[in-house]
C-alpha cells in the first residue's frame, strides 16, 4: 500500500524533474548573463564556460538533461553560473529560509487554530467580527506593503527606545562579537519582524478556516451528546469538537507548512534575508538554469511529501480512515 | 412490560414539564416561529410514557428542551421540574451537573450522535468520568464501560468497547447509546426514536435493552417514536403530538382502544396490520410544517368532524375521568384520558375506518392459477468489489456477493412483494432488473424477453413496459422541471405524438389523487407524500406492464403512508400494471402484495401467497422476521410469544458453505449434532413445502 505509493510519487517526480528541466532550460539564456559582463567575455570562452555547465544548447537537451540527472542522482546537481556548488547553496538557503520561517509559521498557525476556534464560538460577537476584520484586511494588504508598515512601526519603536531594539535587515549584525547570549539576542532582534509578518499572515488564514470548521463541528450532533452527557459546552468543544474539527484542515495545513521551505519572496527580499525565495527570484533573472532546475525539483519533491503527510495526518486524527 | 396498574399516581414524580414551550422569538427580519406550544408531561418512577407524532410534531424538541439541549436561537419558556429543581433558566453549569447523572438522553441516530474519532468503551467511560466522585481512571472507566455494554446484550461487549463507532452494526450502536445514558443510573432516560432506521429483528432488540437499561436503573422513560406499534408494546402512558401540541393522552390500553380524537384515530388506523386483513386508513393531506401559524385546532384542515369553531379556537386538552376509570381498570386504570377535540365523543362513536374510509375495502383475491410471467428472474448473482476504508487506502481483490442466487417469478396482473432486512439484495435486484442488461451470472427474463439479448430498440420499447418508482422522492424528482414535464418525460422519451402526452399527463396527475393545475409548479411546493404521488404518475405515464417500486412509502410520516398505500391498492383495481414491490416493512407487503418472496443474504429463502407464508411461516427466519413487526394493539403486543432473534442481518462476503441464517437460527440451535452438519456443510435447495403447492422454503428443516 504505502510502496505502491511511494513508488508512485517516484514516477511523478521523474517526470515533473524532466519537465522542469525542458522548461528552465528553454525559458532561460544563460549566455546573456555572460554576455552582458563589461567587458564582454570572448564567444568562444562562453561557450567553453557554458559546456563546462551542462549548458551548451548545441548538445540535445534530452541529452543535457541525461547528464545532469546522472550527476545529481550521485548527489552533484551541478554549479551555478559563478561556479559556486548548487548543493552547498542549497543546503545554506534551506537553512536561512527555515530560520526565518519556522517560528513564524508554527506559532502563527497555532494562533490561528486557536483564534479560529474563538471566533467560532462567539460567532456574530465583538471577538468574532474584530478577527474577521483583521483578518480580511491582513489577507488583503500586499505582503510588501504589510512588511514595509511593521518596519516603520519598528523604526518608530527604536526611536521612541533610543536604541536598535528590533533590527529589520539581515539575519545578524555584521561583525558583532560576544558569547553565545549575545549572538542569541542578536538573532532573537533580527528575527521579530519577519516573524510578525509571517506570523500575522498564517493566523488572518488559518483562523478562516478553523473558523468554518468548528462552525461545521458545532451544530453536529456528537456535541450535543457530549452536553448530554454532562459536559458543559466549551468541554465538549474542546474534548470531542477540536479533533473532528481539524480533520478537513489536514491538508491546509500540511501544504502550508512544509510548502513553507521553498521560501518566502517578499518576506526575504524585504527583511534581506537570503533564503530560498530570493534565490530563485535570482537564480531566473540570471538565467542560472542548473539552480532553477534544483530549486523547482525540490518544490516538487515537497508538494508529494505535503500530500503524504496530509494523508498521514488525516490517518492519525480520523480512525474511519485508517479501519475499513 | 411492567406489571398491571404500575402505572398509579402514587408513584413519585420525577420530571414535570409544565407549559413547556419552545421556539424562535420574532426579530426583525422574521416573525416569531412557535414549535412547542404548551407541553405539560409528567413522569414517574419506574414508568414509560410514550410520546407519539410525525414529523414536526415538536417531540425531539420537547425531549431537548427537557435537558436544556434546544439548539441556539430557540427560546424556551414554562416549567420543566427535574426532582423538584427547576431547570429552565438554570446556569448552563449547574444544568451539565445534571445531565448524564439525573436525567440521560438517548438519540436517534447513533452514528452522528458519537464522537467518530473516540472508542466507544472511552465515550461511555467518560459519562463515568464526568460524574462519579472519586473519579474513577481511564482504564476502571473502560472496563465498566464494557460491562454496561454486556448488560444491555451487546455480544462480544471487550471488543465492542475497543471499537470506534462506524466499525460498528446500527443496532450495536445504538445499544452501546443506551448503556452510554444509563451509566450513572440516572432518574430519567429519554429516548428520541431510539429504534427508527433500524431492521425490526433489530428494533426488537434494542427494545430489549431500553427495557433493561429501566429495569437496572429504575428510571422513568420517555420513549418518542413515530411508530405506534412501538409504543404499543412498551409504554405505560401515551401522549400523541401534533402541531406542537398534545392533542391527547391517556393509559395505552385505553387510548389505543378508544381514541377520542380524530387525529389518533387516524395515525393508529393508517399502520398497516399484520395481524388483519383489514385496510390502512389513509388520512388527507399531510401533518403542517413545523411553526405554522395557527388560530383553531392544528388537524382541522385534515379533519373530516371539523366545524367552524373548530378553526377559530384552539381546544383545551381536558380530561375525562370516568370513562376511562370505569374501563378496564388495567394497566393506566385512574389515568385521565384527555383529549383537545370538540368532537371527541363522536370521533370515538364513529372509528377510524368510517372517518377515512379507504377506497379499496378488502384486498382482492390474488390471482390464482398459472398465469404468464412478466418477469422471471433464474439464478440472478451479483457482486461488488470489496472497499476496505475509502480512496486510496482501499485493499484490493476481494468480492461481496450482494447476490448469491436469486430465483423470482411475477405473474401477470399480480403484486410480489419482496422483503427482507437491509442488505440482504432487495433493492439490488431491483436495480438488475430495470438494468435491462446481460447479468453477470442467471438470467432475466421481462415479458419473456432475455435481457441480455436486446436490441437497442428492443431495449427502449421494454423501458415503456417497465418503470420503477424510487424511495426518496425528495431525490428522485427533479427540482427544476416542472411536475407536467417530469411526469412527460418517459412519454417524450417513448415518442409519443404531443397532443396524446398533454392528455395523458393530465390524466394520470387526476388519478394519483392531484389535480391537472399542478403540471405547471415545481416539485418543491409539495409535500413528501405529494412528491411521491407525482413520481407514481411518471411511472404510470406509459401504461407499464411491470412496476417496480423501491420501498415507495418508507421516507414518509405514517399518516401519509396509508394514503400513497391506498393509491396503489386503487390503481390494481382496475387492471393495472404487475408490481414487485420491495419493501422491509411485513405490515405494508401483506396489505398490498398477492405473493411475497422473503429475502436472507443475497437468496430468496421462502416464497407463497401472503395469507399461506404470513399464515403459516415455513422458514424460521420468516417466522423470526414476522415475530418482530410491533403492532399497533396492546393487547395483541402484550400477549404475543415474541422470539427476538439474535445477531445483525449479514453485511455480505460469506463466502462459507452451508445455510447463511445458521448463526442467527433458532432452530438450528435446537437440532441434535448430527442434524446440524447438514445445515453447516450443505446450502439447501429449494423445498416444495408440505402445506401447499406454488410455495417454496429454502431450508433443510422447515417448521410445519
Amino acid at each position: 500500500m504505502l510502496s505502491k505509493r511511494l513508488a508512485n510519487y517516484c514516477l511523478l517526480l521523474i517526470t515533473s524533474t524532466f519537465l522542469c528541466y525542458l522548461l528552465s532550460s528553454a525559458a532561460l539564456d544563460p549566455r546573456a548573463y555572460y554576455e552582458e559582463r563589461t567587458p564582454p567575455p570572448p564567444g568562444r570562452v562562453v561557450d567553453q564556460r557554458l559546456a563546462e555547465l551542462g549548458l551548451d544548447r548545441r548538445t540535445p537537451v534530452v541529452e543535457r538533461f541525461g547528464h545532469w540527472s546522472w550527476r545529481a542522482l550521485h548527489g552533484d546537481l551541478g554549479r551555478t553560473l559563478d561556479g559556486t556548488s548548487v548543493s552547498a547553496e542549497f543546503g545554506r538557503r534551506v537553512g536561512v529560509t527555515a530560520r526565518l520561517l519556522l517560528v513564524g509559521t508554527v506559532t502563527g498557525t497555532a494562533l490561528g487554530v486557536v483564534a479560529g476556534v474563538w471566533a467560532a464560538v462567539r460567532r456574530g460577537r465583538l471577538p468574532d467580527r474584530g478577527l474577521t476584520l483583521l483578518s480580511f484586511t491582513v489577507l488583503s494588504v500586499p505582503p510588501f506593503v504589510l512588511g514595509l508598515l511593521l518596519q516603520t512601526g519598528a523604526i518608530a519603536v527604536n526611536d521612541a527606545s533610543g536604541r536598535s531594539v528590533i533590527r529589520y535587515t539581515g539575519e545578524r549584525t555584521p561583525g558583532l562579537h560576544g558569547g553565545a547570549l549575545i549572538q542569541l539576542r542578536d538573532t532573537a532582534a533580527h528575527l521579530v519582524l519577519p516573524t510578525l509578518s509571517v506570523a500575522l499572515g498564517a493566523v488572518a488564514l488559518y483562523s478562516r478556516y478553523q473558523r468554518g470548521a468548528t462552525l461545521d463541528v458545532l451544530a453536529a450532533e456528537h456535541l450535543r451528546t457530549a452536553q448530554a452527557k454532562g459536559l458543559t459546552p466549551g468541554r465538549a468543544l474542546l474534548r470531542h469538537g477540536l479533533r473532528t474539527s481539524l480533520i478537513p484542515l489536514t491538508s491546509v495545513f500540511a501544504f502550508g507548512f512544509v510548502t513553507m521551505f521553498t521560501g518566502a519572496v517578499f518576506t526575504e527580499k524585504i527583511y534581506g534575508w537570503h533564503g530560498m525565495g530570493s534565490w530563485f527570484l535570482d537564480s531566473v533573472q540570471k538565467g542560472d538554469v542548473n539552480a532553477v532546475v534544483a530549486i523547482e525539483v525540490f518544490g516538487a519533491a515537497l508538494v508529494l511529501l505535503a500530500g503524504l503527510c496530509a494523508d498521514l495526518l488525516h490517518a492519525a486524527l480520523d480512525p474511519r480512515v485508517r479501519f475499513a | 412490560m411492567t406489571a398491571p396498574g404500575a402505572g398509579t399516581p402514587s408513584r413519585e414524580v420525577l420530571l414535570e414539564a409544565r407549559g413547556l414551550r419552545v421556539g424562535r422569538p420574532s426579530s426583525r427580519r422574521s416573525p416569531a416561529l412557535p414549535l412547542v406550544r404548551g407541553v405539560d408531561l409528567r413522569l414517574r418512577r419506574g414508568e414509560v410514557l410514550g410520546l407519539a407524532g410525525e414529523s414536526g410534531a415538536g417531540k425531539t424538541l420537547t425531549a431537548l428542551a427537557l435537558l436544556g439541549l434546544c439548539p441556539p436561537g430557540l427560546e424556551v419558556a414554562g416549567s420543566v421540574r427535574l426532582l423538584d429543581r427547576e431547570l429552565v433558566g438554570l446556569p448552563v453549569r449547574d444544568l451539565a451537573r445534571l445531565r448524564g447523572r439525573h436525567i440521560a438522553m438517548v438519540f436517534q441516530d447513533a452514528l452522528a450522535a458519537f464522537t467518530p474519532v473516540q472508542r466507544i468503551g472511552d465515550q461511555i467511560g467518560e459519562a463515568l468520568r464526568i460524574h462519579q466522585r472519586p473519579r474513577p481512571g481511564r482504564e476502571s472507566a473502560r472496563r465498566a464501560a464494557a460491562e454496561l455494554l454486556d448488560a444491555v446484550g451487546v455480544p462480544e461487549p471487550g471488543r465492542v468497547a475497543g471499537a470506534y463507532p462506524h466499525q460498528l452494526s446500527g443496532g450495536t450502536r445504538q445499544r452501546a447509546m443506551i448503556a452510554m445514558a444509563m451509566a450513572n443510573r440516572p432518574d430519567v432516560i429519554v429516548a428520541d426514536e431510539p429504534t427508527s432506521a433500524l431492521d425490526v429483528t433489530v428494533q426488537a432488540q434494542v427494545l430489549q435493552a431500553l427495557v433493561t437499561a429501566r429495569r437496572e436503573t429504575g428510571a422513568a422513560l420517555l420513549l418518542i417514536s413515530h411508530d405506534l406499534g412501538v409504543l404499543a408494546g412498551a409504554a405505560d402512558r401515551v401522549a400523541v403530538m401534533y402541531g406542537g401540541r398534545i392533542v391527547e393522552y391517556g393509559g395505552t390500553r385505553e387510548l389505543f382502544a378508544r381514541p377520542r380524537m380524530p387525529y389518533t384515530a387516524g395515525l393508529i388506523g393508517s399502520v398497516p396490520r399484520l395481524d388483519r386483513d383489514t385496510p390502512p386508513t389513509p388520512m388527507p393531506g399531510a401533518p403542517p410544517v413545523a411553526g405554522t401559524p395557527d388560530t383553531g385546532c392544528a388537524f382541522a384542515p385534515r379533519c373530516p368532524l371539523a366545524e367552524p369553531e373548530c378553526r377559530t379556537r384552539v381546544p383545551e386538552l381536558v380530561g375525562d375521568q370516568e370513562r376511562s376509570a370505569g374501563g378496564e381498570g388495567q394497566a393506566g386504570g385512574g389515568e385521565p384520558h384527555l383529549v383537545a377535540c370538540r368532537r371527541g365523543e363522536e370521533a370515538v362513536r364513529i372509528g377510524a375506518a368510517t372517518l377515512f374510509p379507504p377506497s379499496v375495502p378488502r384486498r382482492a383475491a390474488g390471482v390464482r392459477g398459472v398465469v404468464e410471467p412478466v418477469l422471471r428472474i433464474r439464478g440472478l448473482a451479483k457482486s461488488f468489489p470489496a472497499s476496505g476504508g475509502s480512496g486510496r487506502w482501499r485493499r484490493g481483490g476481494r468480492e461481496v456477493w450482494a447476490l448469491e442466487g436469486v430465483d423470482l417469478e411475477v405473474g401477470r396482473g399480480e403484486t410480489l412483494g419482496l422483503v427482507g432486512e437491509s442488505g440482504c439484495g432487495k433493492s439490488t435486484t431491483l436495480l438488475e432488473v430495470i438494468a435491462l442488461r446481460a447479468p453477470r451470472h442467471g438470467t432475466i427474463e421481462v415479458l419473456g424477453q432475455d435481457t441480455g439479448t436486446l436490441s437497442r430498440a428492443a431495449e427502449r420499447r421494454l423501458r415503456g413496459a417497465l418503470q420503477i418508482v424510487f424511495q426518496d422522492p425528495m431525490a428522485s424528482l427533479d427540482p427544476r422541471m416542472t411536475v407536467g414535464d417530469i411526469v412527460a418525460e418517459p412519454l417524450l422519451v417513448q415518442r409519443a405524438p404531443a397532443e396524446r402526452v398533454a392528455a395523458r399527463v393530465s390524466e394520470v396527475l387526476r388519478l394519483v389523487g392531484l389535480s391537472p393545475d399542478d403540471a405547471a409548479a415545481l416539485p418543491h411546493r409539495y409535500s413528501g407524500g405529494q412528491r411521491q404521488r407525482i413520481a407514481i404518475a411518471r411511472a404510470l405515464a406509459v401504461e407499464p406492464r411491470l412496476l417496480l417500486l423501491d420501498e415507495p412509502v418508507s421516507a414518509l410520516d405514517v399518516s401519509v403512508r396509508a394514503g400513497i398505500l391506498d393509491l396503489l391498492r386503487r390503481l390494481k383495481e382496475d387492471p393495472g400494471p404487475s408490481c414487485l414491490f420491495v419493501s422491509h416493512d411485513l405490515a405494508m407487503v401483506r396489505q398490498i402484495a398477492d405473493r411475497v418472496a422473503v429475502m436472507y443474504a443475497g437468496r430468496v429463502v421462502e416464497t407463497g401467497t401472503v395469507d399461506e407464508v404470513f399464515g403459516r411461516p415455513c422458514h424460521p427466519y420468516t417466522k423470526a422476521l414476522l415475530d418482530a413487526v410491533p403492532v399497533p394493539d396492546p393487547a395483541v403486543a402484550r400477549s404475543r410469544s415474541s422470539m427476538v432473534l439474535r445477531g445483525d442481518p449479514p453485511s455480505g462476503g460469506d463466502d462459507g458453505r452451508g445455510c447463511r441464517f445458521r448463526p442467527r437460527c433458532p432452530v438450528f440451535e435446537s437440532l441434535e449434532p448430527g442434524q446440524r452438519s447438514r445445515c453447516e456443510r450443505e446450502f439447501p435447495g429449494a423445498v416444495q413445502a408440505p402445506v401447499d403447492l406454488g410455495r417454496s422454503v429454502v431450508c433443510h428443516f422447515p417448521l410445519t
